[in-house]
């Protein structure tokens, strides 16, 4: 049974962290964040979950005290965006060291400057190698899904990892959109107790928890750590697997939306792969055929899968809602491209910058993308590498 | 995933070390000594204490063993020489000296 509702993303992911009722919950408000500890709060005040809510000073100290509470053998959590995100640094890198399978509910936020509240990918793409598990959603559906899939995944004995489940800042955490919801005791089935095998409080079985490493283990902890990355491709996808026999919805690493016979494809990540969507069904229209690859899973990154998704297009845009000021593009562009090069694929590709500080991205803009890609292929017209898109210039040729 | 982690050291491959270098043991500081990083050493004079045991709380590193109600000597494998139960003596049993060892300085005989 599902029920059928409407909520906006920040709702959808409180209502999910209910009815998985986790065991400690520290957290700090920070736009457009704040309103998932403030329902969880509420839910918790009202009696409908039992979780221990710690309001603390700062996201120092929030994912300090999430993981202090994940090592003590609790399943916890917290939510943060943009600075928050940033103000937590020096704990991610700590939550994977040390192998915490706790979740945090990110809402992506541009990071200052210039200063900025909306939506962009900067913080989550700042945090890309903090040894996180990163799941990206399209809407408020897809963060709710994703959210209830997370501790599966993190808990997972061949996994071991603190897992990050982003949402678009205000486009998805503040838009209000149907949804449909399961219920309590399916989402609790699916996601089951949590019984840690190692934790501190646990008498007669005594462990210390992230010691001092001489160097002649720091190389060796890091593999170890890398290949529990590796490993949670394969459970990433028995979980997505198995939440769409069970709820009927959800994809693996990715969303493939009508890309079987396309030409030109466009690879993006978050809501505006809902605009490209519409765009492509225009295009279509117009007997252009155009698809759409909505990338799910950040970290691990499925490099070969992705290769092999685009390898048959003529050609295609790889697009970021972030700036890495490398010359050549973002953190998308850089590592499909890398994986287009290792899978021996050579696709022609375009990467494009958009969507900064909450600026919208059009189904005009998608068109246009498009078009620069049947160009360079229909025509040999030659491109500047890394473009801008939308973006005001007295010099079109080299945005 | 518990493990004895007394057969790990540093030629052990990353696949036989522990999930997050997670210690599976209990005191293992007692086996690192860490004494002498300290630059001053307490010394005990069992003739002047009256075993009043102010010291042995205040010590950061606990390297006052305490039994039957009675001090004995520091441990000077773990003591850092940090001088608290110098200042918390009332009776002058504990003298700080210079180095790492607990020598007091011998008096010059020319000098009394």
């Amino acid at each position: 049974m599902s029920m059928k509702d409407r909520m906006s993303g920040n709702e959808a992911v409180a209502f999910a962290i209910r009815q998985i009722n986790p065991d400690v919950m520290p957290a700090f408000p920070i736009t457009p964040s704040t309103e998932i500890p403030q329902m969880v709060s509420t839910y918790i005040a009202n009696g409908q979950m039992d979780t221990e809510f710690i309001p603390v000073e700062s996201e120092h100290s929030s994912m300090s005290a999430t993981i202090g509470a994940e090592a003590a053998g609790a399943r916890s959590l917290t939510a943060t965006s943009s600075c928050g995100l940033a103000l937590m640094w020096e704990e991610l890198l700590v939550a994977a060291s040390d192998r915490m399978p706790c979740v945090m509910a990110v809402v992506n936020r541009t990071l200052s400057g210039p200063i900025n509240i909306n939506c962009d990918h900067t913080d989550a793409m700042g945090a890309r190698d903090t040894g996180w598990i990163q799941i990206y959603a399209e809407n408020n559906q897809e963060a709710y899904d994703n959210f209830i899939q997370a501790y599966p995944i993190a808990e997972d004995k061949r996994v071991h990892l603190p897992v990050m489940i982003c949402q678009d800042g205000f486009i998805t955490s503040h838009a209000v959109e149907n949804i449909i919801l399961n219920e309590d005791p399916d989402v609790k089935d699916f996601v089951g107790q949590y019984e840690p095998e190692e934790f501190l409080l646990n008498p007669g079985n005594p462990v210390s928890i992230g010691p001092y490493a001489i160097s002649p283990y720091v190389m060796e902890a890091r593999k170890a750590q890398e290949e529990a990355m590796e490993n949670s491709k394969e459970v990433i996808r028995e979980v997505a697997r198995r939440y769409r026999e069970k709820f009927g919805r959800g994809f693996e690493f990715f969303e493939e939306y009508r890309t079987e016979d396309a030409d030109y494809i466009m690879l993006i990540m978050g809501s505006a792969a809902g605009t490209a969507k519409q765009a492509v069904d225009d295009l279509r229209e117009k007997g252009i055929k155009a698809g759409v690859l909505k990338l799910r899973v950040f970290r691990p990154f499925p490099a070969s899968e992705i290769a092999q998704a685009l390898s048959p297009a003529k050609a295609v845009a790889i697009m970021d809602r972030t700036e890495s000021y490398n010359g050549h593009g973002g953190p998308l562009a850089s590592e499909v491209r890398a994986g287009l090069y290792e899978n021996g694929s050579s696709v022609k590709a375009l990467c494009y910058t958009y969507g900064l500080g909450g600026r919208d991205f059009t189904v005009e803009r998608v068109y246009e993308v498009f078009d620069e890609l049947k160009d360079m292929i229909e025509n040999n017209k030659e491109f500047r590498q890394h473009r801008y898109v939308g973006l005001r210039t007295n010099s079109p040729e080299v945005r | 995933m518990r493990s004895d982690v007394s057969k790990i050291n540093e030629n052990t491959p990353y696949e036989e070390l522990t999930e997050g270098l997670m210690m599976f043991a209990k005191g293992t500081a007692k086996d690192f000594a860490t004494g002498p990083w300290r630059t001053m050493t307490p010394v005990f004079d069992k003739d002047l204490c009256k075993q009043c045991l102010l010291c042995a709380p205040v010590c950061p590193d606990g390297c006052i063993p305490v039994s039957d109600m009675k001090r004995s000597d520091f441990d000077y494998d773990h003591c850092k020489g940090c001088g608290i139960c110098e200042k918390a003596c009332p009776f002058n049993a504990i003298t700080m000296v210079p180095g790492t060892e607990p020598v007091v300085p011998e008096k010059d005989a020319a000098a009394e």
